[in-house]
């Protein structure tokens, strides 16, 4: 069996932070009590089925649903008639899109169906059954129309148009025609021209890569509930509820304050569950009907209609010299954003290129449009397929060279003080740590087998900080309750948790934290950007220093000195300066349990638009092995090596280690969707969409790095996102090595291996 | 609900089965699968649906000893079964060994898949109370699981084996 | 009237008057193809018929001339019957690989051939035992050769109102083994791109005797592959045997192109699985001195 280990530079001695403790939701999830989205009922609940398109891409000439309205049981029927139209959202675009005339669309289907899936009416019945049966009477008139599913092949002029309103950003002149390429966001730096002229060798490769699934196991699930007065509750599952609000607010052209969102417990999101979906259909019906409404998606609809990640087409060219100095890299690569704008094009421009110094660089990330369901995010968004194609790359310029891959990208890390070519200044990061915990790793230079390969990539992600906020309130025994808003998937409670455990200096188990509704607590953005236990736990550790404070001030109250003369110290109030040790102490319990009769209520709370999350690096090392007839393939050993900044429950940061590196290797061997001539989905299901099951996978060593972020009370940098970003890339490598031969698409499923291996063997000969 | 719905009235049927050792009686229709019976009739949602199709393993219970997915069983055929599902694994507040190794290793993230896997690892370990890592891998293929890559949930199992086979 | 009805009848006879009485009334064995074909709404039957209440269809019959299995009988349960698994341990291990253990624990043998998936794993390695399908009907029993079951995806030779009652395999001689390999991306968890059933018996001098090659996902139906039996009468498994198999595989698919895999790579996989499982069929022979 693997590893796993911490090794690291991070100091400081806690009594729960950097130590496993149970999680605070455990129990209720070994139990099966966890309450998830599919898990709610309410009195009165009406079920919801959608009528989704059957085709890719269609205008809707007429839609009649009198025969679903006139059956027993329905009580109502919503189309996009009954959805606020918004018009399009206007330039400047931020790095990321917001357009509610596209959300509106999404959700439900206005002049055309995009994609095979697109929501296009929505019945809420007394029963189920009756709602399937009732979705099957509307009558749809559709004109189809041509679609494409390429990114490539959507960018060039004569294909499809998905919207004839979209005009290609920043063109000069204004073009004429309607684009499905929404625009191109890049960076360049130094002089392109004269780098790859200045370099030893320049090696110029083609990518591709397919969309894939987050593969959440708990399919979206929502109940919606409004009242007469206009008021809104909704229970959902969700990477967001505030966020959520926001959006439906705004889309429902309903106040933010109307509404009450709770976050179902949350059965796996990974950037899928960061927008909304059936959430607008079901609050429409329950406003029409004044019964709650329940929504639950089948699996097939899960993979039909909500975002996977984008799939993509690539070209890059990076030169080097003989010493392995990087000098030159340019890379242009087309997203599949799906049936709307906004792919993830600005971070993928980041992705390239950051871990390195690279004098002479330019990156163009085309945003385009195809007949597939909109893309969601997917941990670390753009940037594997991205960080493949560079990484592959560099290590075929290493081998060329006949350089050592970690070496030579040592050669060229970043450090603390260099730019980004798109702008970040890195502050205190681990590149070089990460690069040197891999090569001194016993599995990089562990011999291979027969028929094996290995890989190596060295991944880069920019994480994200922003608003949150978190309430603590000290109860009078002693015990602290604290509010959150970001849900938690990963086990963010229990980080939490620990932190303000370790401020109180309390046992943890006196700590009890809970996601609350977003009536309950300050704004909070998404439980994504790798951004939680960074963002949420600087609110935490911020609220549980109000109460210190205000314990404090209870202790000097009643040691009648000033406050400025007690410190707090594991636990207790402690009389300093020319009164320390003259008092005797007061614990967090005493205080407590005085605070009703004395100064009322301790609480603290904290709201904060969290800065400096700096960026974490992360490298694997991958064996795969090939069985030379069928071009099947088995992960054999797979290793993970990640700067976590400082790993406030280590369990959990190696959990996001192993699961990111088997998502990684699901999207690399065989994950894809599988689309007919018509553009209709075929694989809509588990057995088809091929995620990996427990035996296609060996155990995953990992080795934690601690080099910690000084921006953060207790150093932490984001650790969900890194560990699927060069997962990928390290897996399709070791295929290319095993076989000794470039494929450059992903999946690397069995038939393209067997036959690039044939390739092979016939170029041989 | 499986299907288009019914046509007319439903075919109600009366069961009579045993769950987590108490008889329980239930009404449900032909269309209605054990999962459906389950969650929404007697309200033990420990029982996660994940696909309806057997692909995922998160609806799976113990029927009269072997493990099955409840999204693939009708309500109607439990007449007379025995069937086991997470929420009879603790034991007048102590949790089962598996559930308590979960805890102890960390094998949860989301965990919408445990009730599934630890429901699956409780019927696998009675046929195979000392198996190999390949072979318990096998024995939970069956189950997906999005979040924690496997590992932790097989350290979990054969270290709840382990202590199995101890106080046996 | 009623919606979807349900009935469990404890007898043949029974079962064959309730067919009879519902047009497109569907039997019921483990329901992992039914219930899945009922949910995404690719049938929408009246009355379902579950068998696993009548007798015949339950049980493990050993004989000295015969096998018979019934064909309600579970992967799990054939599995766990160490007597059958020594005897034809291919067809054995072909029921096992259907799905995970929870499928297991339900899917039939009788279900597996009724549902008529090209790709159906058991299929390959009941048509190389040789099999009799015996088949209830109106106008009584009768037995079809296995291989002679398929007739096209979803279609079998069952008339209407017929169903399986069991599976009669021969005992086989000294000296024979079978086996069952199929090709998948996964380990576990998915539908066959390729799959290879194949049983010999050996001469004294190691030749040999008799052979039935079958290769499933291939075609429209799982196949007996003709060629590929005259390529192992007599041979040894040399290295020309395994060539002349490997191109009588290949020449006898007529696969289709699909989410699961390519005509080109199906072929190919073809050749290589027939090769793989004639050696361990092979091996399994020459341990099986009787
Ligand atoms: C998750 C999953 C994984 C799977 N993996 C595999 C796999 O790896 N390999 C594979 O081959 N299959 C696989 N299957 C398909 C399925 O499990 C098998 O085909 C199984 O053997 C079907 O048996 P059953 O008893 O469940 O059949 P049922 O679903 O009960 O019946 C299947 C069909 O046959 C008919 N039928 C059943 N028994 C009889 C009978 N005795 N006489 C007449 N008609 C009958 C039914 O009316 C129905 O049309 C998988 C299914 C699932 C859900």
């Amino acid at each position: 069996m693997s590893d796993n280990q911490k090794s690291g530079v991070v100091g400081g001695n806690y009594r729960w932070v950097g130590n496993n403790t149970r999680r605070p939701d455990g129990v209720d999830k070994v139990t099966g009590r966890a309450r998830y989205g599919d898990d709610m009922v309410l009195p009165g609940m009406l079920h919801m089925r959608m009528l989704r398109s059957p085709h890719a891409h269609a205008r809707i000439l007429s839609i009649d649903t009198s025969d679903a309205e006139a059956m027993k049981g329905v009580k109502a029927v919503v189309t996009h008639k009954d959805v606020p139209d918004h018009p399009p959202a206007k330039p400047p675009f931020g790095p990321a899109v917001s357009d509610f005339h596209d959300l509106s669309r999404n959700i439900m289907a206005r002049e055309k169906v995009l994609y095979d899936g697109h929501a296009v009416a929505a019945v809420a019945a007394t029963t189920e059954s009756i709602a399937k049966r009732a979705v099957r009477k509307i009558k749809v008139e559709y004109e189809i129309l041509p679609h494409v599913l390429d990114p490539y092949e959507a960018a060039q002029a004569g294909a499809p148009i998905l919207h004839e309103h979209q005009f290609t950003l920043g063109l000069e002149p204004k073009p004429k025609e309607p684009s499905n390429l929404f625009r191109t966001l890049g960076g360049e730096q130094g002089n392109l021209e004269q780098g790859f002229e200045n370099s030893d060798l320049v090696i110029e490769r083609e990518f591709s890569s397919q969309p894939v699934h987050q593969g959440y196991i708990e399919p979206l699930a929502c109940v919606a509930s409004s009242s007469e007065d206009g008021a809104v509750e909704l229970w959902t599952s969700t990477q967001g509820h505030f966020v959520a609000r926001t959006l439906l607010s705004r889309l429902l052209n309903l106040d933010m304050s109307k509404f009450r969102v709770t976050a179902s417990e949350i059965g796996g999101g990974f950037g899928g569950k960061t927008t909304i979906y059936h959430e607008p259909a079901a609050i429409l019906l329950s406003m029409k009907t004044g019964r709650p409404v329940r929504s639950v998606m089948t699996r097939g609809e899960v993979l039909r209609a909500t975002g996977p990640t984008v799939g993509s087409v690539c070209r890059i060219k990076i030169g080097a010299k003989k010493d392995g100095t990087l000098v030159a890299a340019d890379a242009e690569i087309w997203y599949q954003a799906g049936a709307f704008k906004g792919g993830p094009v600005a971070r993928a421009t980041d992705s390239f290129f950051s871990p390195y110094k690279i004098p002479n660089a330019r990156t163009a990330c085309h945003d385009v449009c195809v007949n597939r369901p909109k893309a969601a995010a997917y941990r670390a968004p753009g940037a594997p397929m991205a960080t493949w194609a560079a990484e592959a790359v560099i290590n075929e310029l290493a081998t060329e060279f006949g350089l050592d891959p970690v070496e030579m990208r040592l050669k060229n890390a970043v450090k603390e003080g260099d730019t980004s070519l798109m702008g970040t200044k890195h502050g205190r990061i681990g590149c070089i740590e990460v690069l040197e915990a891999a090569k001194n790793h016993p599995h990089y230079n562990a011999p291979l087998k027969k028929n094996q390969g290995r890989g190596f990539a060295l991944g880069y992600w920019l994480h994200g900080g922003g608003l949150s906020s978190a309430s603590a309130n000290l109860l009078d025994d002693g015990t602290l309750t604290l509010a959150l808003g970001t849900p938690d998937i990963g086990g963010s409670r229990s980080s939490m948790r620990a932190m303000a455990a370790e401020e109180l200096g309390i046992d943890i188990e006196l700590v009890k934290p809970a996601v609350v509704d977003t009536a309950s607590l300050g704004y909070n953005h998404l439980t994504a950007g790798s951004r939680t236990t960074y963002a949420t736990g600087m609110a935490v550790v911020n609220a549980t220093r109000e109460i210190i404070e205000k314990l404090c001030s209870l202790a000097a109250f009643k040691w009648e000195i000033s406050v400025e003369e007690v410190r707090w110290d594991s636990g207790e109030a402690l009389p300093a300066d020319k009164y320390a040790g003259k008092l005797k102490p007061f614990s967090l319990k005493q205080l407590a349990k005085m605070a009703p009769g004395t100064v009322g209520p301790i609480a603290g709370h904290s709201e904060i638009n969290a800065k400096g999350a700096g960026a974490s690096f992360c490298a694997q090392i991958s064996d795969i092995e090939i069985d030379p007839e069928t071009g099947g393939t088995s992960p054999v050993r797979h290793t993970v090596i990640l700067d976590a900044g400082r790993a406030i429950s280590p369990d959990y940061v190696e959990g996001q280690m192993q699961g990111g590196a088997v998502q990684g290797i699901g999207w690399a061997l065989n994950e894809e969707y599988i689309y007919d001539d018509n553009g209709r989905l075929l694989n809509t299901g588990f057995l088809d969409y091929r995620m990996p099951v427990a035996s296609d996978v060996p155990m995953i060593d990992t080795l934690i790095v601690e080099v910690p972020n000084p921006k953060h009370p207790y150093g932490v940098r984001g650790v969900g996102e890194p560990p699927l970003v060069p997962a990928p890339a390290a897996v399709a490598i070791a295929v290319e090595n095993a076989i000794g031969r470039r494929m450059g698409d992903l999946p690397m499923s069995p038939p393209k291996v067997l036959a690039a291996m044939d390739a092979q063997k016939l170029a041989a000969e | 609900m499986l299907g288009r719905g019914h046509k007319n009235k439903m075919a109600k049927h009366s069961v009579t089965t045993t769950i987590n050792g108490d008889e329980t009686e239930f009404n449900c229709d032909t269309h209605n699968t054990l999962m459906d019976v389950l969650r929404s009739e007697l309200h033990m949602t420990g029982t996660k649906n994940g696909c309806g199709t057997g692909d995922c393993g998160a609806c799976t219970v113990i029927m009269n000893g072997r493990s099955v997915n409840s999204c693939l069983v009708l309500g109607v055929e439990v007449d007379g079964a025995e069937i086991e599902t997470v929420e009879g694994m603790a034991q007048g507040g102590t949790l089962h060994p598996l559930q308590q190794k979960f805890l102890d290793h960390a094998a949860l993230q989301c965990g919408i898949c445990t009730p599934g896997i630890i429901t699956q690892a409780k019927a696998f370990l009675e046929k195979n109370p000392d198996p190999t890592e390949t072979e318990l891998r096998f024995g939970l293929a069956g189950n997906l699981c999005r979040c924690t890559g496997y590992d932790k949930i097989i350290r979990a199992v054969l270290d709840a084996a382990a202590e199995m086979r101890a106080n046996k | 009237m009623a919606g979807l009805r349900y009935e469990a009848p404890n007898t043949v006879d029974a079962a064959i008057g309730l067919l009879s009485e519902v047009a497109g009334a569907k039997v019921l064995a483990g329901g992992t193809d039914l219930l899945v074909q009922i949910r995404e709404e690719m049938i929408d039957p009246d009355l379902i018929v579950d068998i696993k209440r009548i007798d015949e269809t339950r049980r493990i019959e050993i004989t000295p001339d015969y096998v018979k299995i019934g064909a309600a009988m579970t992967g799990a349960e054939l599995g766990e019957n160490e007597e059958l698994a020594a005897m034809w341990p291919g067809v054995i291990e072909a029921v096992e690989l259907i799905g995970s253990w929870q499928v297991q624990g339900r899917a039939t043998i009788g279900g597996n051939l009724c549902n008529a998936s090209p790709a159906a794993d058991s299929v390959p390695a009941i048509i190389a035992s040789g099999a009799k399908i015996v088949v209830a009907g109106p106008q009584g029993v009768r037995e079809i050769p296995a291989e002679e079951f398929p007739k096209a995806p979803g279609r079998t030779a069952l008339e209407a109102n017929e169903f399986v009652v069991s599976l009669v395999l021969p005992v086989p001689p000294k000296r024979s083994g079978d086996a069952y390999l199929r090709f998948i991306p996964r380990t576990e968890m998915d539908i066959a791109v390729v799959g290879a059933g194949v049983s010999v018996s050996l001469n004294e001098d190691g030749t040999c005797a008799s052979a039935r090659v079958a290769l499933g996902a291939v075609a429209p139906t799982a196949l007996l592959v003709k060629d590929a039996i005259d390529a192992l009468l007599g041979s040894k498994l040399d290295d020309v045997t395994l060539e002349k198999l490997d191109k009588a595989a290949r020449d006898a698919c007529n696969p289709i192109d699909d989410k699961r895999g390519t005509i080109e790579y199906r072929t190919k996989v073809a050749g290589v699985l027939v090769r793989r499982t004639a050696a361990i069929a092979w091996e399994r022979a020459q341990k099986q001195n009787g």
